[in-house]
């Protein structure tokens, strides 16, 4: 029997609190609060509680999905990002940069939203940048 | 003390399946699973993390494992408590009993800063026991207060609550399957605050004859509401009216689980 800690940070929001996933034998049983995290100093709200949930959900999408019809269908990276990077190109010639919308994410990295913008402003050349929460 | 424990361990590790304690490594310090042929050098004895609720899933997961526990008093009292309640097997489970320093004591206000083995099957213990910490100020100024003060001062402080669950989560003796604060017909989904004074009445009575004042609760919560304080209040009536105290002594049955007749009252109630 293998019981351990590993330290994480919460991918919820932008707050960072630190927590310790409990793995017991190599699957996620649990969450402890980090006491020593200088941010959120042993306390969690429900969501960092809870974030061990979706790592085996059986909902969580494993493979990249592109919509035919009406259906959702699996595919590959490569096929998912040239398709992404054709539509966006398209947009962008035929109806102009600012018919194209860029969301960022507080789950995602200070860097990761750093790219995200800089792709909207400097390849697709429109300011529409905004965050998720708009949604 | 650290030395004392951490060799201990090392030659209990000899004999057991494992020893739950603290792990320091390059993240930081989090309850883990030593084994034998482990580095005892990472065992720390802070920050303090309850162990008790860990040692129950490990012996739920593998019935035959026999562990061991570095174990604060407080710890000590959990795991007695989950012991009378099935959730723990005595048998298999060794305990290094932690005292703690007078500054933690004072810290954490305990009453009883010292872990009890007594009725324990195997234990050992490290470290002298210090005298209690100076009671909780607030709980005297509690004292002091008239009914409708004390009506204000809980409402005040219940609607810094947003349901974190986190009070729940981390308590050791909070263990039921199906959660009376997950049942909507006491607790609504999607509505904050938390419906006054249901929700942490709810889990103040469910306290009763539980509480062995580990403090995690108002340690974890995010609002810093003085969790601690409303447990203290229940468990002094449960000492006064049943002469019951949790985790105590291993052989005293919760007067919850009994009948007036095995555990009448041993006050008048006002």
């Amino acid at each position: 029997m293998d019981y351990h800690t590993v330290s994480t940070t919460c991918v919820y929001c932008g707050a960072g609190c630190g927590l310790w996933l409990e793995v017991l034998d190599g699957e996620i049983i649990g969450v402890l609060p980090d006491k020593e995290h200088p941010v959120s100093r042993g306390m969690l709200c429900i969501k960092g509680w809870n974030v061990a949930s979706f790592v085996t959900h059986p909902d969580r999408l494993r493979t990249p999905l592109i919509r035919r019809g009406k259906a959702f269908e699996e595919a590959s990276w490569d096929e998912a990002l040239d398709l992404v990077a054709e539509k966006l190109t398209t947009a962008r010639d035929k109806s102009g940069p600012d018919s194209v919308g860029f969301l960022a994410s507080a789950k995602c990295t200070n860097e990761e939203n750093y790219l995200i913008q800089k792709l909207a402003r400097a390849v697709v050349r429109t300011n529409n940048v905004d965050h998720c929460a708009r949604l | 003390m650290i030395d004392q424990v951490r060799s201990h361990v090392a030659e209990k590790l000899e004999e057991l399946d494992g020893v739950v304690a603290l792990r320091r490594t390059s993240a930081g310090t989090a309850p883990s699973l030593f084994k034998k042929g482990d580095d005892v050098s990472q065992l720390e004895l802070t920050p303090r993390y309850g162990l008790a609720s860990i040692v129950s899933t490990l012996q739920k997961h593998d019935p035959e494992a026999r562990l061991g526990v570095v174990a604060r008093g407080c710890d000590v009292r959990a795991l007695v408590e989950m012991a009378k309640r099935e959730l723990v097997d005595p048998d298999r489970l060794f305990i290094l009993g932690v005292a703690c320093t007078a500054e933690e004591a004072e810290e954490c206000h305990c009453a009883d800063p010292a872990p009890h083995t007594e009725g324990w099957p195997e234990s050992e213990v490290v470290g002298e026991p210090v005298a209690a910490g100076s009671p909780d100020p607030l709980v005297a100024e509690y004292d002091g207060m008239s009914l409708d003060e004390r009506r204000d001062f809980w409402e005040r402080q219940f609607a810094k609550c947003f349901k974190c669950y986190g009070c729940r989560n981390i308590c050791p003796e909070c263990f039921c399957e199906s959660c009376a604060l997950e049942d909507p017909l006491w607790v609504e989904r999607g509505v904050l605050g938390p419906p006054f004074p249901v929700f942490h009445l709810i889990r103040a009575m469910h306290m009763a004859g539980r509480c062995v004042a580990c403090r995690q609760c108002e340690l974890t919560c995010p609002a810093h509401i003085p969790l601690t304080v409303l447990y203290d209040l229940m468990r002094r009536d449960v000492e006064d009216l049943l002469g019951y105290v949790p985790g105590q002594d291993i052989e005293a049955l919760p007067p919850l689980s009994l009948n007036l007749e095995e555990a009448p009252l041993q006050q008048e109630l006002e």
